[in-house]
């Protein structure tokens, strides 16, 4: 098992990045031309999740026990068990005469069974613009405090590629988001935090390998230096990405309903992050000329 | 880095100790302050209600203008400007002065002492009021600060309501808190239908009792439909009693008809005036509005002085109850709007539970079979790590007496899949160190952890930093996301740098020569 790798990561280099690339535009396109499948946290309405016991009853009459009610847009789909749906409406403000209590009695005269109302939910306009902007606020913060950590840690141009490799992660989740119309709400940004905080954490890994042997040797250029960092960071990079992805596997198949959505994010960012330290972090360094002097100017002025 | 005097031993050990037994209290009842620490629940896990209010100041911008009028007027005087056209709308005040008296009236109106108009707000260093002149013009209305002020006082009132209200359904364990300047954060655990209580909480409930008149002129009248007749009636401005005025109410049945009403008791300034009232004006109709609806209009029979009442109005019992309960709470001072809700059913909140502890223990078990598949008597020093990390994980959480939901769950599982990264980091590096041709184990093992220290705590911070800002910024569940990772990730550092460390160094010094981690 003492197995030391020696992949040449170099040759494969300026195929990722071309991928990588496409990706990223390709991300962005999808995020800007088709958008994004926001929840009700980002963009308001109303959103219950409700079980019926009858066998008899279909998806279509859960649908049409809803209509005439003036709820505006209508979505319902299976969730979960069967008899779990999930029922979301644009309606995002109530009044004394038609309110969350008039249509669950309406739904359950409709239906004529009784309904389980398991999960309730209602954000306004203001809130849910709120919640975005806070949300977008969130993650641009914890980008410049990466930035910052890096910068002071590292060189520059280290701190210029870890960025380049969050953007790159959290740019192509959300895009694949935005391809399969997954829903985004306020998990999803958790989640597109914690594929910042852990992407950073594989990248610092590998960066902190580079510079160690940028020092051992001097003379070695960028990309000779990436290539033996990341193969003598590589066991370690499998394994952890191995626990946590069994970890977050663990959740997506038995955590319910309500975790999926987060923890698919998260399975995809750990995949993401976990290739672009190798591919979008370490290539970067080259593109900006990093050698020993590099490190050895900072050295000098502490 | 293997060496450990006794006493670090003893206080790593004490450490993680005591802070793991706080575990230990969650399956305890124990009333004494310090032992009664627990992880509570969150709403999405035990059931409840969350619901975010906001106060609708724009009727006391209105009502706070209006009283402005009559010393605005006086002063005006006072101070020889002749004012035309004087009007006061929605958010302003608004009137015609001289160019001569613009400079007089800004003297007055802006003067920081004993201004009785434009009050001189302390906290903000600012005036109530703000003024700005167009052409003959001068425009009043609130200033930032001034609208913040009557918000925040609004606000405070409100929640003093909002709690009685509540504390009326006898809902149990409420916690009602002040969110920004207009806002009122409410979480009622174990709710099941928060449907009565956000009926109750949307009602204003001002009460006032006025004489119908006979009067058409609109000046100093109003119009209202009776609610339970459907006829129009005028009735006068002049509130004879208000809400402010009750001590009590209680639902009552009518002895005649049986029907449901709410008696209600006055306090002493209220049952003179209300005598009065009603000594004065027997066989005409006095009008009952509430939050601007006319609920009815009976006739004055008998003089009243006994300081007690009826309203009748096609009460249910139940609304009959609802009108007693609002009553006997106070009015609020602005109207309340809900304008977030999440509500999640008991047994949602079970099968999250359920599904979360499943997935939790699932996760442990692959990551523990994992490590020891993959690094035999290292995996089972990291296993051991990783479970200390989870105790302390849960006793501190014991210990902040945090509140755990779902994707705090989730939070814990995604910890235990990452804790083992420190510990991976170290046993690749000692694993280079031999590899390289270290003479001996103990040598190998002192580089290898001197030298992935610094990478385990540059990789930590990140992730740490990242679900601070995920706490500062995020709100209800998530935020329980945010706790258990940043204390996952401080349990995880301390399991590895201290007892995974101390572990190895027993099993190295022990086999000196035997080639380890191979």
């Amino acid at each position: 098992m003492n197995k030391i790798y020696k992949y040449n990561f170099i040759s494969k280099f300026k195929i990722a990045n071309i991928l990588s690339f496409f990706l990223v535009l390709v991300s962005l396109a999808l995020i800007l031309f088709k958008g994004l499948n926001f929840g009700i946290d980002f963009k308001g309405g109303t959103l219950i999740e409700l079980r019926v016991d009858s066998e008899n009853i279909k998806i279509s009459d859960v649908r049409s026990s809803f209509s005439n009610m003036n709820l505006g847009d209508l979505n319902v789909k299976e969730f979960g068990k069967k008899g779990d749906y999930l029922v979301k409406f644009e309606k995002k403000k109530f009044d004394n005469e038609n309110n969350i209590k008039t249509i669950k009695e309406n739904v359950k005269n409709k239906l004529s069974s009784d309904v389980n109302f398991r999960r309730i939910e209602n954000v306004g306009p203001k809130v849910s613009a709120e919640l975005l902007s806070s949300g977008l606020l969130a993650i641009s913060l914890a980008l410049g405090a990466m930035l910052f950590y890096i910068w002071v840690r590292f060189e520059w141009q280290f701190s210029l590629g870890s960025i380049a490799a969050i953007f790159h992660d959290v740019l192509i989740t959300v895009g694949i988001f935005s391809l399969l119309s997954l829903e985004v709400n306020l998990s999803i940004v958790a989640a597109v935090l914690t594929i910042v905080g852990y992407s950073m954490n594989d990248t610092v890994v590998i960066y902190d390998r580079i510079r160690e042997n940028l020092s051992k040797f001097s003379k070695s250029k960028i990309e000779e230096i990436a290539n033996t960092s990341i193969n003598e960071t590589l066991s370690r990079t499998i394994i952890t990405s191995a626990t946590t992805l069994l970890a977050l596997i663990s959740i997506f198949v038995l955590g319910g309903e309500i975790l999926k959505g987060f923890s698919f994010a998260m399975i995809i960012g750990v995949v993401i992050g976990t290739y672009s330290s190798i591919f979008v972090a370490s290539p970067i360094l080259k593109y900006l000329n990093v050698s020993y002097k590099s490190i050895a100017k900072e050295k000098e002025e502490n | 880095m293997l060496n450990f005097s006794k006493i670090k031993i003893i206080l790593i050990y004490l450490t993680f100790f005591l802070i793991s037994a706080f575990c230990v209290l969650n399956f305890f009842q124990s009333e004494e302050y310090f032992f009664k620490k627990k992880i509570n629940l969150g709403l999405d896990l035990q059931g409840g209600s969350y619901l975010l209010l906001e106060v609708d100041s724009s009727p006391l911008q209105k009502r706070h203008l209006q009283a402005k009028v009559i010393p605005l007027k006086k002063k005006l005087i006072e101070n020889k400007i002749n004012y035309k056209k004087f009007k006061i709308n929605e958010k302003e005040i608004n009137f015609e002065i001289s160019q001569n008296d613009k400079k007089r009236f800004e003297e007055f109106f802006t003067s920081t002492k004993n201004n009785e108009i434009n009050i001189f707000l302390n906290q903000y260093r600012s005036l109530e009021l703000d003024f700005k002149f167009i052409n003959n013009k001068v425009f009043i209305n609130l200033s930032k600060n001034g609208i913040i002020n009557l918000n925040t006082s609004a606000v405070d009132q409100s929640i003093e309501i909002v709690r009685r209200r509540i504390d009326e359904t006898g809902t149990k364990e409420a916690s009602i808190l002040r969110r920004g300047s207009n806002r009122i954060l409410v979480e009622l655990p174990g709710v099941k239908d928060p449907e009565r209580i956000k009926e109750l909480l949307g009602k204003t409930a001002q009460l006032a009792f006025r004489m119908v008149t006979s009067d058409k002129s609109e000046f100093g009248n109003d119009i209202f439909i009776l609610k339970d007749t459907g006829e129009e009636i005028v009735v006068s401005k002049r509130v004879i009693i208000s809400g402010d005025n009750l001590i009590d109410a209680k639902p009552r049945f009518d002895n005649i008809n049986q029907e449901p009403i709410v008696a209600f008791t006055l306090n002493r300034s209220g049952s003179q005036r209300f005598g009065q009232a009603t000594t004065k004006n027997i066989g005409k109709r006095l009008a009952i509005i509430l939050d601007n609806q006319a609920i009815s209009a009976p006739v004055i029979q008998d003089s009243i002085t006994g300081g007690q009442g009826t309203i009748s109005g096609n009460f249910t019992f139940q609304s009959a109850t609802d009108l007693a309960l609002l009553l006997r709470s106070g009015a609020l001072p602005a109207p309340l709007s809900i304008v977030e809700e999440r509500t999640v059913g008991p047994d949602l909140g079970q099968d999250s539970i359920e599904a979360g502890v499943v997935s939790l223990f699932v996760g442990f078990i692959l990551v523990i079979l994992f490590m020891t598949f993959k690094y035999r008597l290292f995996g089972i020093i990291a296993n051991v790590a990783l479970i200390s990390n989870l105790l302390m994980l849960l006793g501190f959480l014991t210990l902040l007496e945090a509140t755990l939901t779902l994707p705090g769950i989730a939070g814990i599982i995604l910890t235990v899949g990452m804790a083992v990264d420190a510990n991976v980091l170290i046993f690749e590096r000692i694993k280079e160190e031999i590899h390289k041709g270290s003479s001996n184990n103990i040598q190998a093992f002192d580089l290898g952890f001197k030298r992935s220290i610094v990478t385990i705590l540059d990789a930590n911070i990140t992730t740490l930093i990242a679900s601070i800002i995920l706490f500062v910024f995020g709100s209800g569940p998530v935020k329980g996301f945010a706790v258990t990772l940043s204390i996952g990730l401080i349990t995880t550092l301390f399991s590895a740098y201290f007892i995974s460390r101390h572990l190895t160094s027993i099993v190295v010094f022990r086999n000196r020569e035997k080639n380890l981690l191979a």
